[in-house]
């Protein structure tokens, strides 16, 4: 089968000039998803999950973004930092990288022959190719530069922060994340930082027995940018996963989570709390939970706070395989339009193969309770602080999901501080 | 204290007229009361006094200790001591019952150009009013009025007013679907507050409440104008024979 030429266009044009690292097993890895990457090209806006968000936006050939130079999210909470400026490890700005019951070694250090990356590399992000493809991911399988490879064998007393920074307003990016949570282990990963001009991530979770994974990032400040994210995990029994993203501000965000639950009593939850203003600003959710196994829950909690001609979009699937019985499923999400300009397109989906199962979606797209508003006013809360107080109340739902009440609050601190920014 | 003079308000979006030259004068430390049927205009007045959107005012006007209340945004007229309990108070999800206090009282305070109340004395104050409701502590950490029965968001309304301390207060039904000892409460709570330099006007339909509240002057309203205007009496005429004497006799 030949693909449309206009897919390989945006392939060409986007691989021009990466560099593709073929020694030792992750040339083995990257030579499969190169041929993965090169059986699909890259999407057109017809594809399915492409017609809310212009895929050659991710295509953009140079692209450009301030540099934010200030403080970033979680910087107050006591964490094993990892920075990577322009997406190169800065070993100076980070810690050492040894802690307790965590191995972290980086992928443009792991050369050997034998890494146990080499198992969940390229392969959890293969099985999300189906049913529906995501070649943005494959392309970073096959070109990351650099990324972590973390192992987590018990408790982590700490959570580790990944920073990421950028000294170049065209900085162009593109890391891959291994994490590998050993039976009964826990680990915390943060993420946060401007990034780059363009910003392109995979990241690729298994979660064994009993597990626990917790993810929480931060996309903020810079305006011009372009980030496309890829989560995938793999969710065995008893296992929990839990991922939590605020997006603020940014040209083109575009943040993909597949997640495959394959044992049975696991948990896994994704949330997101994502607000931006002016036409510019588009901002992109899709969620992709397969449920294969018994009596496991999942959740979907997004909410949107769009203005002045924003678009938000969600996307989001929870599949239950024959068989996964007593499956709890529950999607939601919501958008608080500001003005009349900004729009919130959501395509909520459920295909259920198992009787026995509970399963609820819901989105909805609202304006400001203008009765509320009245009544805060009334009461002498200013308009603009009566208004921030509701939109806050809006994002509370989501916020709520993050277990860790320090970093929620961080987030919040956050998001109230770019209302005040964007008043009025 | 509070001055209103031929006022005349239409919706906004609609030719519908609703006050038609309201006069009415209440003075510092009395308390009125305004009785009339449904759909009287009643609640409209309170709305268009505390600056709620969506109506128009055609005529007239309305001033505060001599300040010209229609202009001001709504959270002006709080600042300036304006105060209306609602006669559906609003739920907010979402926003914590004590910030949305905290909020409003320093709201006011910075608005006045006074210091803003500590986290600490604001407790003891918030701990303090509550406990004389008898609103307890549960009711306080849950989102405003969320979940809240009837009567918890009438007193919820009083207590906002004994920690704003305002100096007109405007009262909209705040009697109706409370139960004897719950209105009791709100009528303490009311009473703790007259004061020399606080006034008050009292919207109910019922005697009852008007037996704890006691009013100095009592106005009846119909189809958007004070009718009639007298003593407590006025009140007990209410209860005994209803509006349609008075309304007859208006009209005659
Ligand atoms: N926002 C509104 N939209 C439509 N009709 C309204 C509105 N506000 C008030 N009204 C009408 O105005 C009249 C007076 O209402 P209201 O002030 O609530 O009376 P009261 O409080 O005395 O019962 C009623 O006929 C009511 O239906
Ligand atoms: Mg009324």
């Amino acid at each position: 089968m030949t693909l449309p030429q206009a897919k390989l266009d945006q392939l060409s044009a986007r691989i021009a000039g990466l560099h593709f690292p073929s020694t030792g097993w992750q040339g083995k890895a990257r030579g499969a998803a190169l041929e993965r990457l090169s059986a699909m090209g890259l999407p057109v806006r017809r594809d399915e999950y492409w017609r809310y968000t212009d895929p050659a936006k991710l295509v953009a050939p140079q692209p450009q973004a301030e540099v934010w130079g200030g403080e970033v999210a979680f910087d107050e909470i006591d964490a094993l930092k990892v920075v990577f400026v322009d997406g190169m490890f800065d070993a100076e700005a980070s810690d050492d990288l040894t802690m307790s019951g965590v191995e972290i070694s980086r992928l443009a250090e792991a050369v050997t022959d034998l890494h146990w990356a080499a198992e969940i590399y390229g392969e959890l992000e293969t099985k999300g190719q189906y049913p529906a493809q995501r070649p943005f991911a494959a392309l970073g399988s096959a070109f990351a530069t650099d990324g972590l490879l973390i192992r987590v064998t018990g408790k982590a007393d700490r959570p580790v922060a990944v920073i990421y920074r950028s000294s170049s307003n065209t900085s162009d990016v593109n890391l891959h994340h291994c994490v590998k949570v050993e039976e009964g282990a826990e680990i915390t990963l943060l993420e946060s930082g401007d990034a780059a001009a363009r910003l392109l991530t995979v990241m690729e979770v298994d979660v064994a027995k009993g597990a626990r994974f917790h993810h929480v990032r931060a996309q903020g400040r810079s305006h011009q940018r372009i980030v496309n994210t890829h989560v995938f995990a793999r969710i065995a029994e008893e296992a929990t996963f839990k991922s939590f993203t605020a997006s603020i501000n940014g040209v083109m965000t575009r943040n993909e989570a597949v997640l495959d639950i394959v044992g049975d009593d696991a948990v896994a939850h994704v949330a997101g709390a994502s607000v931006g203003d002016g036409s510019d600003f588009h901002n992109d959710d899709t969620v992709f939970i397969t449920h294969a196994a018994e009596r496991c829950e999942s959740r979907q909690v997004y909410k949107k706070v769009l203005k002045n001609g924003a678009t938000g979009v969600f996307q989001g699937k929870i599949l239950v395989k024959p068989g996964a019985q007593k499956t709890d499923g529950y999607q939601i999400s919501q958008s608080l339009l500001l003005d009349g300009d900004s729009q919130f397109l959501a395509k909520p989906e459920l295909e259920i193969y198992a009787d026995d199962v509970k399963c609820s979606h819901g989105s909805t797209s609202g304006a400001i309770d203008e009765t509320a508003l009245f009544y805060l006013r009334s009461r002498g809360v200013p308009e603009r602080r009566a208004q921030s107080l509701l939109v806050l109340a809006f994002l509370a739902e989501a916020l709520a999901e993050i277990e860790e009440e320090a970093l929620a609050e961080d987030l919040r601190l956050r998001l109230e501080n770019w209302l005040d920014r964007h008043e009025g | 204290m509070l001055k209103i003079n031929n006022l005349h308000v239409k919706l906004e979006e609609e030719e519908k007229v609703i006050l038609r030259g309201v006069d009415l004068e209440v003075e510092a430390g009395k308390v009125h009361a305004i009785m009339g049927p449904n759909g009287s205009g009643k609640s409209t007045l309170s709305y268009v006094l505390s600056g709620r959107d969506g109506y128009e005012v055609t005529d007239g006007s309305a001033t505060l200790e001599g300040e010209e209340l229609l202009e001001m945004e709504p959270e002006e007229r709080a600042a300036a001591g304006l105060f209306l309990a609602f006669q559906y108070p609003v739920e907010i999800p979402g926003v914590g019952n004590m910030t949305f206090l905290r909020t409003a009282l320093n709201a006011q305070r910075k608005a006045r150009g006074e210091e803003e109340i500590s986290a600490g004395d604001f407790l003891k104050l918030v701990r303090e009013k509550a406990a004389s409701l008898k609103i307890d502590a549960d009711m306080m950490k849950r989102p405003v009025n969320v979940g809240f029965s009837g009567g918890e968001k009438k007193r919820n309304e009083i207590l906002q007013m004994a920690l704003l301390e305002p100096k007109m207060c405007i009262l909209d039904e705040t009697d109706s679907g409370l139960d004897v000892d719950a209105m009791k409460l709100v009528s303490e709570g009311v009473n703790a507050l007259r004061d020399e330099g606080r006034a008050f006007l009292v919207i109910t339909h019922y005697q009852r409440l008007l037996d704890h509240i006691r009013p100095d002057v009592v106005h009846i309203m119909a189809n958007g104008r004070i009718v009639k205007t007298g003593g407590p009496e006025l009140a007990l005429e209410v209860e005994k024979n209803g509006y349609a004497d008075i309304l007859s006799e208006v009209e005659a």
